[in-house]
């Protein structure tokens, strides 16, 4: 891409922008014009949620064993202290513990 | 968790600023790796260092900028930047749905109040973030601070991977990799609310698994993840 006039590089990034914040001002601008029913606040509040597991399920499958391990281990953590960074700690010490060992 | 027990409606305060950067710490290292293998992606695909910082600045989704990265076409012109802005609008569609989920929380705010910082709006901030609120918070400070140095960290991040290329030789090894997935998964739990959470989480996840695998593209998280919060929506509960 060396050989680009610039000012195409920077449409390209321009438009990558341009595209990119309609999404994250998008949702709650058309939640605006939504009347926020008990309905739409249940789906609402059922997001954050669905949007973890969505992200998580495709990289467990793809990272295997390690991930698994390390998801489980953080999330035993988190589940029994609460504590964020001992979660995270333990987590990761258990993926790179996996890996070495085993995978 | 501090809880100030005012009146459901969102404000500002300094100690929330200090409250929504703490609560990202745990993630700053997986997010730092991330933004050093983009800089140093950027800068081996011979982009200037002030366009790198540019498209950093002004796109700030660093999924979408890799992917981006790899498909970027030998010449540009206008149908393949149009082709790069579709790329980093499906990447990114996922965020449709965090905006949406912060309307109840931040909806009574002066729109100059909101728009500016929904820019800065990250994944990881946006789901901490909502974990505050949930546990009855509702200052909207700990959003602004955790993202704005969450920008801040990535830039950093960037412009060292920029010039220093891989600073680590194998993020693999140590599970830098894996911080993110780690982090989500921790904050999955504080969510749990009993069975009526197994019906829309069992959906996103079986949704995102069968698009990953059956649908070319990056629509298997906004596709889990609307059809599992819709799910959740219409499952009866209480």
């Amino acid at each position: 891409m060396t050989s680009e006039p610039h000012w195409l590089v920077l449409m390209a990034i321009l438009a990558m922008a341009a595209a990119t914040y309609p999404m994250r001002a998008g949702g709650f601008w058309l939640m605006g014009h939504v009347p926020l029913t008990p309905r739409i606040r249940k789906i609402l509040e059922a997001s954050p949620g669905a949007v973890i597991v969505a992200t998580i399920a495709p990289i467990i499958v793809r990272e295997g064993v390690p991930a698994a391990v390390a998801i489980l281990a953080g999330g035993t953590v988190m589940y029994l202290w609460r504590r964020d960074y001992f979660a995270m700690a333990i987590g990761m010490l258990a993926a790179a513990g996996v890996r070495a060992l085993w995978f | 968790m501090q809880k100030k027990k005012r009146a459901k409606k969102p404000y500002w305060s300094r100690d929330g600023l200090a409250l929504g950067a703490r609560m990202l710490l745990p993630i700053a290292p997986g997010m730092m790796a991330f933004g050093v293998a983009v800089g140093s992606t950027t800068a081996a695909k011979g982009f200037s260092f002030i366009d790198c910082l540019l498209m950093n600045a002004l796109v700030y989704a660093g999924a979408s900028q890799m992917v981006a990265m790899e498909l970027w076409p030998q010449t540009l012109n206008l149908s393949s930047i149009a082709a790069l802005a579709v790329i980093a609008g499906t990447v990114n569609a996922r965020m449709l749905l965090l905006g949406a989920s912060l309307r109840p929380w931040l909806g009574t705010l002066p729109a100059w109040q909101i728009y500016p910082l929904l820019h800065v709006l990250t994944d990881p901030s946006w789901i901490a973030s909502m974990r505050y609120h949930r546990e009855g918070g509702w200052d909207v400070s700990v959003l602004l601070g955790g993202s704005v140095m969450f920008f801040w960290m990535w830039m950093i991040a960037v412009s060292a991977g920029y010039f220093l290329g891989a600073l680590i030789a194998n993020p693999k090894a140590i599970g830098l990799d894996l911080v993110m997935p780690i982090f989500f998964a921790a904050m999955l739990i504080p969510l749990w609310r009993g069975p009526k959470n197994i019906v829309p989480w069992f959906t996103a996840g079986a949704v995102s698994l069968l698009f990953y695998y059956f649908i070319p593209g990056w629509w298997y998280v906004v596709a889990g993840a609307a059809v599992g919060s819709i799910a959740g929506g219409f499952s009866d509960d209480e």
